[in-house]
């Protein structure tokens, strides 16, 4: 039996990945919002993200280990390249994990500090995480406008996370967190739309191998329901937080499931833009593969344990469902 | 070439690879403080869950709380900084990847998909569950926290041992591969090591809780859980502490037959020798290959490590050119083995106190301030296996400075740096607010404020 080994692995870290952009982005997004609400407001966002946050960010563990033990070559290249960024995001997201103990159990100016720190910690693992994936495709090349280019897409993968963050929050709450929650998600969806757009403009600019890909008529038409679906449903998202805030609509779920769809189609189009690259113009998939009978060993594994995480990560969302309350912790 | 050879030779820069070390070295010595304390906690949680559970006493519901506090907090600064490992091992060792991944590669793997998720998705039933789910389900999650964080300690320690008594493993198409698995993960010196590590994760555990419990009495002296908790930790540690020193000797012997160029690193022998002496204390001196100041017990090394006065024991000579830096590895196992026997006499003049009526303040000091006792012997323990495996990064297969990394040493220094500063502040707010939630303790007297 030949199965493709490496392809196999590259969907894996695919699915792991964008497991994790969704789910960490939606907790880090809470986290970047945490500045524009008030103490008890604070209290509330923090319960809802509380329980599910470590498991989150454990995807991430998850996605990087596979580029480890699936293609060595590659993790070398990529993590040796996006390194001082990986390391600001790692400095981030450990501030942001201990800042969940700390800001409950210090007091005084220690707990302010602990709060700064838990904003500032989802704020820089988001920047960085967005510095990470602009440096990514396009090849890890330097430049100003490379440098821009990675600015924007810092900024727009923060925006991002805010959305999820926000839309979380209008399923997670209620009352007037929930009608604040409705328009920083409004604020949020603007900065996706800008952010989309500048992404694709600018990712065929610096990339010929990106150009050849999305301008190869008449794949192109076909190509074009990717943007097409992401704007239709970038309007749904807006109209149903409009209706939401006038209290015309009870569909809480669907900012939030629309927000990921966003996501999920930005991916894709991103990880059509590269393939069957891992290093863009330098490395395939196959290339920096490691060896089939290690591959094998960890694929059955993933078969047997997979299954297993995605049922107990459910019924954790379930314990957990419904608004969240403040006062868990007791 | 190690570290403290390098700074041998006056004033030479630090290099790429020196610096490379030093950081990996900090942070998973970082990293490894707070497994050390999760692992047995985790099993002190459910002991005093089932505590409750079977009593129903509010006063093991409260202990439960405040120990599930400690405990979180350590957790996530486990979690954080296994998250910068995960990173450093590609970004630091690339070369070590490419030769050994294949068999590291699904160790760590295994780790990620049995442990990490089992224990993060549980530890938020466990933190926030308690009055969303019926008592046994919660009971259940504590439970599986606990073997997740004993099942992550297996598969690291696996690839760890294996790094050091490495097994099972072939060469086809020009990789190293796995033969047997079986072989790779239960290697020579992984049933030593791994029982010496959960015994190390105990005393830790053991002397925190005794530790806190006796600060918590140094400033509320009628606080009857924190009376419980001292004697726990005080009766669990009298028991792991002659049982970690039994176990070590064995993990010694055993490195004696496959790593013995670490033993006399270990025992400061330079010379192969009969009969040769136990040096109690001396200062190793590597121009002159030889002991300054030596405190020894003739044959007294041969007797502990052969059971035989006179039997032939190899020096660092024998071993030359690859060879461990002998000082650091010798001044590390002292701490250790020292620390060690402190330990059991702490925990057994404890448990003998215990007997009588009322605890006298100075007992209480002496437990306060060994409260991190664990953290020195556990360094010392880890800087003994890591640095006595010099030169080799896998034993026999794989050279530390054939595992370099390409990273600029500009780069890899100011990662150092933000590191450091990111360490120093967790490590503080760490240390401060243990002593704080003791402070608090865990009945109705709670300062307000200060617990959520
Ligand atoms: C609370 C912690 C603790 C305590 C009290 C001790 N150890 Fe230990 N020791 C460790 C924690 C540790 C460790 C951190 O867990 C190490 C590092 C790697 C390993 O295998 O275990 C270790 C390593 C280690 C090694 C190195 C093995 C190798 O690398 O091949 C030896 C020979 C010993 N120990 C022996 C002892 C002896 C004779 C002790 C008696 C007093 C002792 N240890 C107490
Ligand atoms: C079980 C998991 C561990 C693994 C897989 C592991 C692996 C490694 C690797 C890959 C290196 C780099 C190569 C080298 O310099 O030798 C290293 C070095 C080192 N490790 Fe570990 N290690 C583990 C545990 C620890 C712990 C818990 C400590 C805590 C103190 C530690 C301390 C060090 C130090 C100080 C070095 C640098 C040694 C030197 O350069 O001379 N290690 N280890
Ligand atoms: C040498 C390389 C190591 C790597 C790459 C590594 C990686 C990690 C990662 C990524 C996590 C976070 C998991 C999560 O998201 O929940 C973690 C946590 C953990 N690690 Fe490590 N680790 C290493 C060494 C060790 C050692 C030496 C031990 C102990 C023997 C250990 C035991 C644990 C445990 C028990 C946890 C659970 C969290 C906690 O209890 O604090 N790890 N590690």
């Amino acid at each position: 039996m030949n199965i493709d080994l490496p392809l196999i692995f590259a969907l894996l870290m695919g699915l792991a990945t964008l497991a994790y952009v969704v789910l960490d982005g939606y907790d880090l997004g809470v986290g970047m919002l945490m500045p524009a609400a008030d103490d008890e407001e604070q209290e509330v966002m923090v319960a809802s993200i509380g329980p599910f946050w470590d498991a989150n960010e454990t995807w991430l563990v998850l996605g990087v280990g596979i580029l480890l033990v699936a293609f060595p070559h590659a993790h070398g290249i990529i993590l040796g390249a996006l390194y001082l960024p990986a390391v600001a995001m790692l400095i981030g997201l450990m501030f942001r994990g201990v800042a969940f103990e700390f800001r409950v159990k210090a007091e005084g100016w220690h707990r302010e500090l602990w709060n700064w720190l838990f904003w500032f910690g989802s704020f820089l693992a988001s920047f960085a995480q967005g510095l990470m994936l602009a440096r990514y495709i396009t090849g890890f090349e330097s430049g100003f406008g490379y440098f821009l280019f990675a600015v924007i897409v810092g900024a727009g993968v923060c925006g991002g996370y805010v959305l999820l963050g926000a839309t979380w929050l209008v399923l997670k709450t209620e009352g007037t967190l929930q009608k604040k929650a409705i328009a920083w998600a409004e604020w949020g969806l603007l900065w996706v739309a800008l952010g989309v757009a500048m992404v694709s403009l600018a990712t065929p600019l610096v990339s010929e191998t990106v150009r050849l890909k999305w301008f190869d008529f008449p794949r192109t038409l076909a190509l074009m329901l990717l943007p097409g679906s992401c704007l239709t449903i970038g309007i749904t998202v807006w109209l149903s937080l409009r209706r939401l805030a006038r209290g015309t609509a009870r569909a809480e779920w669907l900012p939030f499931a629309g927000s990921v769809m966003i996501f999920t189609l930005a991916f894709i189009g991103i990880a059509y833009s590269l393939f069957p690259y891992v290093v863009i113009d330098r490395l395939t998939l196959w290339q920096a593969a490691s060896h089939p009978s290690a591959l094998k060993v960890i694929l059955v594994g993933v078969l047997v344990v997979v299954p297993l995480i995605i049922a107990y990560s459910a019924f954790s969302y379930r314990v957990f469902w419904g608004k969240a309350r403040t006062g868990l912790h007791e | 070439m190690s570290i403290l050879r390098k700074t041998g030779k006056a004033m030479e820069a630090l290099d790429a690879i020196d610096i490379a070390r030093i950081q990996f070295g900090l942070n998973i010595g970082f990293h490894i403080l707070f497994p050390t304390i999760t692992i047995a906690l985790g099993w002190m949680l459910v002991w005093f869950r089932v505590q409750y559970a079977r009593s129903g006493e509010a006063e093991w519901l409260a202990t439960y709380k405040l120990w599930t506090k400690v405990f979180a907090l350590s957790f996530a600064m486990g979690v954080v900084s296994g998250i910068v490992m995960s990173f450093q091992f590609g970004t630091n060792w690339p070369g070590y990847m490419n030769s050994v991944g294949n068999i590291a590669g699904p160790l760590l793997a295994y780790e990620v998909l049995t442990a990490f998720f089992l224990e993060a998705s549980f530890l938020g039933v466990m933190l926030f569950g308690m009055n969303r789910v019926p008592g046994w389900i919660h009971l259940t999650a504590t439970v599986l926290v606990a073997v997740g964080t004993t099942i992550s300690a297996f598969w690291i320690l696996a690839l760890n041992s294996w790094m050091q008594t490495p097994a099972g493993h072939i060469m086809a198409d020009g990789q190293l591969i796995a033969g047997d698995w079986w072989a790779v993960i239960f290697n020579p010196s992984f049933p030593y090591r791994f029982t010496h590590m959960l015994l190390a994760s105990g005393l830790t555990a053991a002397f925190l809780v005794a530790g806190l419990s006796a600060w918590r009495l140094l400033k509320v002296s009628e606080d009857t859980a924190a009376r419980r908790t001292l004697r726990t930790g005080i009766l669990v540690a009298a028991v792991l502490a002659p049982l970690q020193i039994l176990a070590g000797d064995l993990h010694g012997l055993n490195t004696l037959n496959h790593q013995p160029a670490k033993i006399a690193a270990m025992e400061a022998l330079w010379k192969t020798e009969r009969g040769a002496a136990l040096v109690l204390f001396a200062i190793p001196n590597p121009q002159s290959r030889s002991n300054d100041y030596a405190v020894q017990i003739p044959k007294g090394a041969s007797l502990i490590l052969k059971h035989e006065m006179d039997a032939e024991l190899k020096g660092i000579d024998f071993f030359a050119p690859d060879t461990p830096p002998v000082a650091p590895v010798f001044f590390a196992f002292r701490i250790m083995v020292g620390m060690g026997i402190l330990m059991w006499l702490l925990a057994w003049f404890g448990a003998w106190r215990l007997r009588k009526e009322s605890t006298p303040r100075w007992v209480l000091w002496i437990f306060a301030s060994a409260t991190f006792s664990g953290w020195i012997a556990t360094l010392a323990g880890w800087l003994v296996t890591e640095i006595g495996r010099q030169p080799w990064l896998v034993t026999g297969v794989l050279r530390t400075t054939d595992a370099a990394g390409s990273v600029s040493e500009a780069q890899l220094g100011a990662s150092l740096t933000g590191y450091l500063i990111t360490y120093g502040i967790m490590l503080i707010a760490y240390i401060v607010v243990l002593t704080h939630l003791a402070g608090a303790g865990t009945d109705k007297q709670t300062t307000p404020g200060v617990l959520p």
